[in-house]
C-alpha cells in the first residue's frame, strides 16, 4: 500500500490557485485568472479519480474489508506523551468519495462560472475564493484527527462568508454573509467543547485511536467516559451531542437552519459548490467519520434522528410557499439533508443494520449531483431573466432547452423516480427507516411527496405556465455553462447505478443491497402523486394555487413565514439577549472599564497641565530656575546644614 | 593717599554681578545677553584679582585664573556668536522669545 505524496498535492493545488490569484490576480491575471484556477482544479480532480480508482480497485480492500490507510501523518504541536496536534491525510471509502465529489462538483462549478461570472469586476478574486473553499473542503474531508477538521472546518466557514458576501455592496448580501457566519460559529462552540470531552477522556485526538478506544468496553478511556457524567448524562453522549450541535449548525439542520436561506444571495454557483453540494453536507460527514462512536450512543443517535427527520419535513413544507427560486432550492437542499441525518440516525453499525449509513452516503452522493445541477440550473435562469422570482419566469422551455431537459432531469432525480440517481439512494433511506422506526419512515414518505411536489412546481412555473416576454435574447450563454449541465444531468441519470454498498459500509464489508421491488412501489407511487399533483396545478396558468393557499389560510401564511423561526431568533436576541446580557455588559464596559482607563488618563492630562507650564520653552525663566537654585542651595549649606 | 578697603571693591564686584544678572534675566536681544554674561565673568575676576591682592600679597594664583577666564570667556564668545548666527539664519531674529518651540 504505497500512497504516496501526491494525495497531498490534491488539496494543495486549489491553495496553490488561491494564493496565486489572491495575490496576483486582480493586477496581472484579469482574464486569464478562471483559467488558471479551472486547470488547477482539473489536476486536483484527476488525481483524486484515481486515488479513488486505486483505493477502490487496486489495494484498498484487504480480505473482504476496506481499511483505513493513513496516507500522510506528521506531528505539528506536540503538548504531552498523550496529546499532540498532528496533520495527516485519512483514506477510507467515505473521505476517498468525498474527494471524488468535491473535486468534481467543484470543477463543474469552476466551469460553469467562467461564463457565469465573466465580465465581473472582481473575477479572479471569485476564482481565488473558490480555490480557496476548494482547499478547505479538500482538507476537512481527508482530515485524520479532530483537531485538524475544527481548524479545515472553519476555513470553510471563512471562505463560504467570503463567497456569500461577494457582491459586497449589496446590503442584504453583506448581512447574509454576517448571519451564515454567526450562526455557524455559534454551532461550532458545541463542535469544540465536543471536542475537548472527547479529547480529554479519550486522551487523543486521532479518529483512528480515538474510536479504538472508546468503542472498547474494557479500555480505561471507555470507562472514564462512560462513568463521568454531567446533569444524568454521560460524557460520551454530551461530547456527541456537542459535535453534532456543530455538524448541525454547518448543516443547516432545524433549529440552526436559518442561515441558509439567506446565504443565496451569493453568486449562484457558489450556492451550487457550497450551499448545496459540498460544504453543507460536512455534519453530515462528520457524524459519519465518527459513527462507531454515534452508534454505541443510543441518545446522540436519538437526536440525530430527531433533527433530521424534523429538518426534512419542515423544510419540504416552507419549500412549497416559497417565490424565490434558490431559497426553494434552499429549503430543498435543507430537507435533503435532513434525509441524510435521520438516515445515520435510524443506522447502527455493522452488517445489514448498517444500511442506514450506506444509504446516507449514498444520498450524499447522488444529491451532489442533481442539487448542483438544479442550481446550474437556477443559474442558467437567472442569468437569463434577470430574476430570482417566479412571478417573473413562465414558459422559458423555448429559450433555454438544454437547461430545461436538464432541470427535468434533477427534478425526477430529488423527486425520486426511476430509474434517476435520487430514486436509489432515497428507497435506501426510506427502507433503513421502515426497518427501525415505522413514525420516521412515514413522515419521511409524506416528505418525499412533498419533494415531488415542489420541485414540480418549481419546473413548471419556470419552465411552463404562463408565456414571458422576453426582449433581448442572448441564448442560455455561452459552452462553459452548458457543458457542466450536460455532464451533471448525465451524472443525475446514472449515478444511481453504482452498487454502493460495495463500497461504502458502516464497517468497511461489502453490504448486499436488496432491492425489493414490492417496497419500492408505495414510495414511487407517491412522488407521482406530488408530481400530478403539481401539474395540474402549475402546468398552466391558472387560479388554482391562489385558491388553494388562500382556503389553507394561516397555514400557508405561516409556511410562507417560514414558520417565523427568524423572527423567534430575533425576539430571543434583541430582546431577551441584548436587554438582559448586552446592554448591562456595555454599560459596565463604557462606564466602569472605559471609566477607570479614562480617569486615569484624564488624571495625568491635569497634571501634566499643571507642571508643563515650567517647560516654557523660555531660555531665561530656564536662567531664573538655574539661578533660583543656586540661591536656595547656597542657603541651605551656609545657614541650615548645621 | 589712604587705601581703598576690600569692602569698596567687593561692593563693586557684587554690584557688576547683579547688573549682569538682572541684563540676562531681562533682556530679549541675545547680544545684549551675551553682554550681561561677559558683565558677571568680569565680577568674578575682580574678585579673584582683589582676594590675591589683599589676603595673599605674595602669590599669584588668582591673577593667574583670571587670565584663564578671560581666555575661556574669549572662546565662549566665539562660540555663543556663532549660535546666534544660527539662530539669526532659522528665525530670522535674535530674540529668544522667538526660539521658544522647545516647550513641552
Amino acid at each position: 500500500m504505497n500512497y504516496s505524496s501526491y494525495i497531498a498535492l490534491i488539496p494543495l493545488l486549489p491553495l496553490a490557485g488561491f494564493v496565486l490569484l489572491g495575490l496576483f490576480g486582480r493586477k496581472y491575471l484579469k482574464t486569464s485568472s478562471g483559467i488558471i484556477g479551472t486547470g488547477l482544479l482539473l489536476v486536483s480532480t484527476a488525481l483524486s479519480l484515481y486515488t479513488a480508482y486505486k483505493y477502490f480497485f487496486v489495494d484498498g480492500k484487504v480480505g473482504d474489508t476496506y481499511q483505513t490507510i493513513t496516507a500522510i501523518k506528521y506531528t505539528w504541536l506536540s503538548f504531552s506523551d498523550n496529546i499532540s496536534i498532528d496533520m495527516g491525510i485519512i483514506l477510507d471509502p467515505i473521505s476517498v468519495m468525498m474527494l471524488v465529489v468535491v473535486t468534481f462538483v467543484s470543477l463543474m462549478v469552476h466551469i460553469f462560472s467562467l461564463g457565469y461570472m465573466k465580465g465581473e469586476e472582481r473575477f479572479a478574486t471569485y476564482y481565488a475564493f473558490l480555490g480557496l473553499f476548494t482547499f478547505s473542503m479538500l482538507g476537512l474531508v481527508i482530515s485524520s484527527n479532530l483537531f485538524q477538521i475544527y481548524i479545515f472546518w472553519e476555513l470553510v466557514g471563512v471562505s463560504s462568508y467570503l463567497l456569500i458576501g461577494y457582491y459586497y455592496d449589496k446590503p442584504s448580501a453583506v448581512a447574509a454573509s454576517k448571519k451564515a457566519f454567526v450562526v455557524t460559529r455559534f454551532a461550532d462552540l458545541g463542535f469544540l467543547i465536543g471536542i475537548l470531552i472527547l479529547a480529554f477522556y479519550g486522551e487523543t485526538l486521532d479518529f483512528n485511536t480515538l474510536i479504538q478506544r472508546l468503542t472498547d468496553q474494557q479500555s480505561p478511556q471507555f470507562l472514564a467516559i462512560t462513568t463521568a457524567s454531567f446533569v444524568g448524562v454521560s460524557a460520551l453522549t454530551w461530547g456527541l451531542t456537542l459535535i453534532f450541535v456543530g455538524g448541525a449548525g454547518k448543516s443547516a439542520m432545524f433549529p440552526l437552519h436559518i442561515w441558509l436561506p439567506d446565504a443565496m444571495e451569493g453568486p449562484t454557483p457558489v450556492s451550487a459548490l457550497i450551499h448545496a453540494a459540498t460544504m453543507v453536507v460536512a455534519g453530515v460527514y462528520l457524524v459519519a467519520r465518527l459513527f462507531p462512536l454515534f452508534s454505541i450512543t443510543v441518545v446522540a443517535l436519538e437526536i440525530v434522528t430527531a433533527v433530521g427527520i424534523v429538518s426534512a419535513f419542515l423544510a419540504a413544507i416552507i419549500a412549497c410557499t416559497q417565490t424565490d427560486i434558490k431559497r426553494v432550492l434552499a429549503y430543498s437542499t435543507m430537507s435533503q439533508i435532513g434525509y441524510m441525518m435521520f438516515a445515520l440516525g435510524v443506522s447502527s453499525y455493522g452488517g445489514e443494520n448498517g444500511l442506514g449509513y450506506t444509504a446516507s452516503m449514498f444520498h450524499l452522493f447522488t444529491h451532489a449531483f442533481f442539487k448542483s445541477l438544479l442550481f446550474l440550473g437556477a443559474g442558467v435562469v437567472i442569468h437569463f431573466i434577470h430574476s430570482n422570482e417566479i412571478k417573473d419566469m413562465g414558459g422559458l422551455r423555448k429559450y433555454l432547452p438544454i437547461t430545461n431537459i436538464s432541470f427535468l432531469v434533477a427534478c425526477f432525480a430529488i423527486a425520486g423516480i426511476p430509474p434517476f440517481a435520487g430514486f436509489f439512494s432515497k428507497e435506501e433511506i426510506l427502507l433503513a427507516a421502515s426497518h427501525s422506526n415505522k413514525i420516521v419512515f412515514w413522515i419521511a414518505l409524506i416528505t418525499s411527496g412533498l419533494t415531488a411536489f415542489y420541485m414540480f412546481r418549481l419546473y413548471f412555473s419556470i419552465f411552463w405556465n404562463k408565456q414571458t416576454d422576453v426582449q433581448h435574447h442572448h441564448g442560455e450563454g455561452p459552452v462553459s455553462m452548458k457543458l457542466p449541465l450536460i455532464i451533471l444531468t448525465l451524472c443525475s441519470i446514472f449515478a444511481g447505478l453504482i452498487p454502493f454498498g460495495e463500497y461504502v459500509s458502516s464497517d468497511g464489508k461489502t453490504l448486499e443491497s436488496h432491492f425489493d421491488l414490492m417496497f419500492s412501489i408505495l414510495p414511487v407511487i407517491i412522488g407521482v402523486l406530488g408530481i400530478l399533483l403539481a401539474t395540474w396545478m402549475y402546468r398552466k396558468e391558472s387560479n388554482k394555487p391562489a385558491q388553494i393557499s388562500n382556503s389553507l389560510g394561516g397555514l400557508y401564511k405561516a409556511a410562507y413565514r417560514k414558520f417565523y423561526i427568524d423572527e423567534i431568533y430575533l425576539f430571543i436576541t434583541k430582546k431577551i439577549i441584548f436587554n438582559l446580557i448586552g446592554r448591562p455588559a456595555a454599560w459596565i464596559d463604557r462606564n466602569i472599564v472605559d471609566g477607570l482607563m479614562n480617569g486615569i488618563a484624564n488624571t495625568t492630562a491635569a497634571a501634566s497641565g499643571w507642571i508643563k507650564g515650567i517647560q516654557s520653552g523660555k531660555v531665561q525663566s530656564y536662567a531664573i530656575y538655574f539661578f533660583g537654585g543656586i540661591v536656595a542651595l547656597a542657603i541651605v549649606f551656609l545657614y541650615l546644614w548645621k | 593717599m589712604a587705601e581703598i578697603p576690600l569692602s569698596h571693591i567687593l561692593f563693586v564686584s557684587t554690584a557688576l554681578f547683579f547688573i549682569g544678572m538682572y541684563g540676562l534675566f531681562t533682556r530679549r536681544n541675545m547680544i545684549t545677553m551675551l553682554m550681561s554674561v561677559e558683565l558677571i565673568l568680569n565680577s568674578v575676576n575682580i574678585n579673584f584679582v582683589v582676594f590675591n591682592k589683599y589676603l595673599y600679597p605674595d602669590k599669584l594664583d588668582g591673577v593667574f585664573f583670571t587670565i584663564f577666564i578671560i581666555t575661556i570667556a574669549a572662546a565662549e564668545a566665539a562660540v555663543a556668536i556663532a549660535i546666534i548666527i544660527n539662530l539669526y539664519r532659522s528665525h530670522r531674529s535674535i530674540d529668544v522669545e522667538t526660539a521658544e518651540e522647545m516647550k513641552w
